[in-house]
C-alpha cells in the first residue's frame, strides 16, 4: 500500500506547499499549531480543496488537479477519525460504526451491516457498548468506537487527527499499545497527526515534521534525534536545540 | 471596601427590582384568569365568533407554520454554513420582522400584494387578489414568524461540530445524507423549538392582519382578530377567547422547554436507554 499527496493551497494565513508520502505502515504528521497538519488531512479526506497537487492512494487518483479529477468525499474511501472522535451523538454505538454501510446490507437482526459492525466491535474489544450512546462512554471507548467506525469501510487510508490527545495518561498509554497492535494486525495505511515522540515509537511510524506548511524535516524518530534540522524537530524528538541554532 | 450592609442592600434592591418585573407580567395573566367565571368560560365558547376564529387561526397558522420550516430549514442550513460576511446581509433582512412593528408590516405587504401595490397588476393578470383572503392571513402570518423559526435554525445547524459532516461524508453519506442523517437529528431539538416560537408568534399575530388581511368572520378572523371583535359587543366573550389563547401560548411554552428532552427521546440524544438485546439499525 503506497500514498502520495503532493497539495498547494492557501489557507487563511498558511501558504501549504507539502510534498508527502507514505514510507511505512504508519506515518506521523507532527508540527506546531497552525502548520497545516489538520488542513493536509481534511485535504486527503476531500473536505478541502487544494489549487494544486495530487492524492493518490494505493494507485487510485483521489484528486489531480492537472487531469481535474477531484472524487466526492465519499467516494473516496478514507477511515477519517478527527479530534474529538466525531461520533454521531444521535446514534448508538451500533448505529455509528454502521453508518457507513451499505444500506442495502439490511439493518435488521439477522442483516449482514449488523452482524459486520458487530464484529468490528467486538475485533476493537468493546461490543458490550453497542446499545450505548456516544455521551454514556469514556475517552477510551470513544477513540475504540471511532476507530471501528472508520475501519469497518476498509478504507484506502486511515486519517487519525490526535487520536491520542484528549485522553488521561493511564488511557493513552493503553490506546497506543491498542492502535499500535490493530494498525500492524490489519497491516492499516495510516496519517496521523500527534504531538507525541511517544506515539511515533510505539507505531513505529516515518514522521513527516511541518512549519508553517513546509515540510522541514522526515524520517523515523531515531533519523530525527540523530540530525534535527531545527529547534522545532530538536525538541520533538527530545535532544534539545539543533546543531547551530 | 464592601461591606455586609451593602451587599445586602444589594441583594435586597435586586430581588426587589426583579419582584416588579414579575409582577408585571403575572399579574395581568392572573386577573385574566380569575375575571371569569366556569359559566362565562362555557357561555364564550358558544359564542357565534369563537368556532371560526378559532377554526381559522388553527388552519392559516398550520398552514404558514408548514410553509416556515419547509422554506426555512433550508435556509437556516445555509446561513449557518456560509462565511458570517457572506450570508450577513441576507440575515438582516431575514430577522427585520422582529423589529419592525406588525402594522408597519401590514402596510408593506398591502403596498406589496395591494390591487395597485408592486405585483397587484400582475396577480390581479392572473385573476388573483391577495389582500383580504385567507391566503392574506398566512402570508402576514409568514412575514412575522418565519424569522423566530430561522434564528433558531441558524443557531441549532450552528452548533453542529463541521468534523461530523466531514466524517459522515467520509463514511459515504452524500451532502444530502449527511443532512438528512446526521445534521438534522443534531438540530431537531432546536428546530423544534424555533417552530413552537413561530407557532406562538403566528397565533397571535394581529397588525400586519388587520391592515392586510382585514377582520372578516370565517375568511380573515382569527382569534385575535375575534378578541378585538367581541371587545366592542360583549366583554365577556373577549376574556373567554383571551383565556384561550393564553391556555395555548402556555402550552405552547411548556412545549419548548419539553421539546429538547422529548425529541431527544424520540430521536435517541442519549437519553434513550436501552436494556438487553442491542437495538436493531436506524
Amino acid at each position: 500500500m503506497s500514498w502520495r499527496a503532493r497539495l498547494q493551497a492557501a489557507v487563511g494565513p498558511l501558504s501549504l506547499d507539502v510534498d508527502l508520502h507514505g514510507l511505512g505502515t504508519v506515518t506521523a504528521l507532527v508540527g506546531p499549531n497552525a502548520s497545516g497538519k489538520t488542513t493536509i488531512l481534511r485535504t486527503i479526506a476531500g473536505a478541502r480543496h487544494p489549487e494544486r497537487g495530487e492524492i493518490l492512494v494505493d494507485g487510485a487518483v483521489l484528486y489531480r488537479s492537472q487531469d481535474g479529477v477531484d472524487l466526492a468525499m465519499e467516494d473516496r474511501r478514507i477511515g477519517y477519525v478527527p479530534q474529538g472522535y466525531g461520533l454521531f451523538p444521535h446514534l448508538t454505538v451500533l448505529d455509528n460504526v454502521a453508518f457507513g454501510l451499505p444500506r442495502a446490507e439490511g439493518a435488521g437482526r439477522g442483516g449482514r451491516r449488523r452482524s459486520r459492525a458487530l464484529a468490528m466491535l467486538e475485533e476493537m474489544g468493546c461490543e458490550e457498548l453497542s446499545h450505548r450512546f456516544p455521551k454514556d462512554l469514556s475517552g477510551g471507548e470513544k477513540q475504540r468506537v471511532a476507530l471501528a467506525r472508520a475501519l469497518v469501510i476498509e478504507p484506502r487510508i486511515l486519517l487519525l487527527d490526535e487520536p491520542l490527545a484528549a485522553l488521561d495518561a493511564t488511557s493513552r498509554r493503553l490506546m497506543r499499545r491498542f492502535l499500535a497492535d490493530k494498525l500492524r494486525e490489519r497491516n492499516q495505511t495510516t496519517l496521523m497527526v500527534t504531538h507525541d515522540p511517544r506515539d511515533v515509537e510505539a507505531l513505529d511510524a516515518t514522521a513527516w515534521i511541518l512549519e508553517a506548511g513546509r515540510v522541514v524535516q522526515s524520517g523515523s524518530l531515531e533519523d530525527l534525534r540523530k540530525n534535527p534540522r531545527t529547534d522545532f524537530v530538536a525538541e520533538f524528538a527530545g535532544v534539545g536545540f539543533a546543531p547551530g541554532s | 471596601m464592601r461591606t455586609k450592609a451593602g451587599v445586602r442592600a444589594f441583594d435586597v434592591l435586586s430581588i426587589a427590582l426583579a419582584a416588579v418585573l414579575v409582577s408585571c407580567l403575572a399579574l395581568p395573566v392572573a386577573v385574566l384568569f380569575f375575571s371569569s367565571t366556569p359559566t362565562e368560560v362555557l357561555q364564550g365558547f358558544r359564542d357565534p365568533l369563537f368556532a371560526p376564529a378559532l377554526w381559522l387561526s388553527v388552519r392559516t397558522t398550520l398552514v404558514s407554520l408548514s410553509i416556515i420550516v419547509l422554506t426555512g430549514t433550508p435556509l437556516a442550513w445555509w446561513l449557518a454554513r456560509s462565511p458570517r460576511g457572506a450570508s450577513w446581509g441576507i440575515k438582516l433582512l431575514v430577522d427585520l420582522p422582529i423589529v419592525i412593528p406588525p402594522a408597519v408590516v401590514g402596510v408593506a405587504l398591502l403596498q406589496t400584494f395591494g390591487r395597485q401595490g408592486f405585483l397587484g397588476p400582475v396577480l390581479a393578470g392572473l385573476g388573483i387578489s391577495v389582500p383580504f383572503s385567507t391566503a392574506a392571513v398566512v402570508i402576514a402570518q409568514i412575514v412575522v414568524a418565519a424569522p423566530f423559526y430561522v434564528q433558531a435554525g441558524v443557531n441549532a445547524f450552528r452548533s453542529i461540530d463541521g468534523d461530523l459532516l466531514i466524517t459522515a461524508r467520509t463514511l459515504g453519506a452524500s451532502r444530502a445524507g449527511a443532512f438528512f442523517r446526521v445534521a438534522l437529528p443534531i438540530a431537531l431539538p432546536g428546530l423544534v423549538t424555533g417552530a413552537s416560537l413561530a407557532w406562538a408568534r403566528a397565533l397571535g399575530e394581529f397588525g400586519a392582519t388587520l391592515l392586510f388581511a382585514g377582520n372578516f368572520p370565517g375568511v380573515t378572523q382569527t382569534m385575535p382578530l375575534a378578541i378585538f371583535s367581541a371587545l366592542e359587543a360583549d366583554i365577556g366573550s373577549a376574556l373567554v377567547f383571551s383565556l384561550i389563547l393564553t391556555a395555548a401560548g402556555a402550552f405552547l411554552l411548556f412545549g419548548l422547554r419539553m421539546a429538547p428532552r422529548g425529541v431527544g427521546w424520540l430521536g435517541g440524544f442519549g437519553v434513550r436507554r436501552f436494556e438487553g438485546e442491542p437495538p436493531h439499525l436506524s
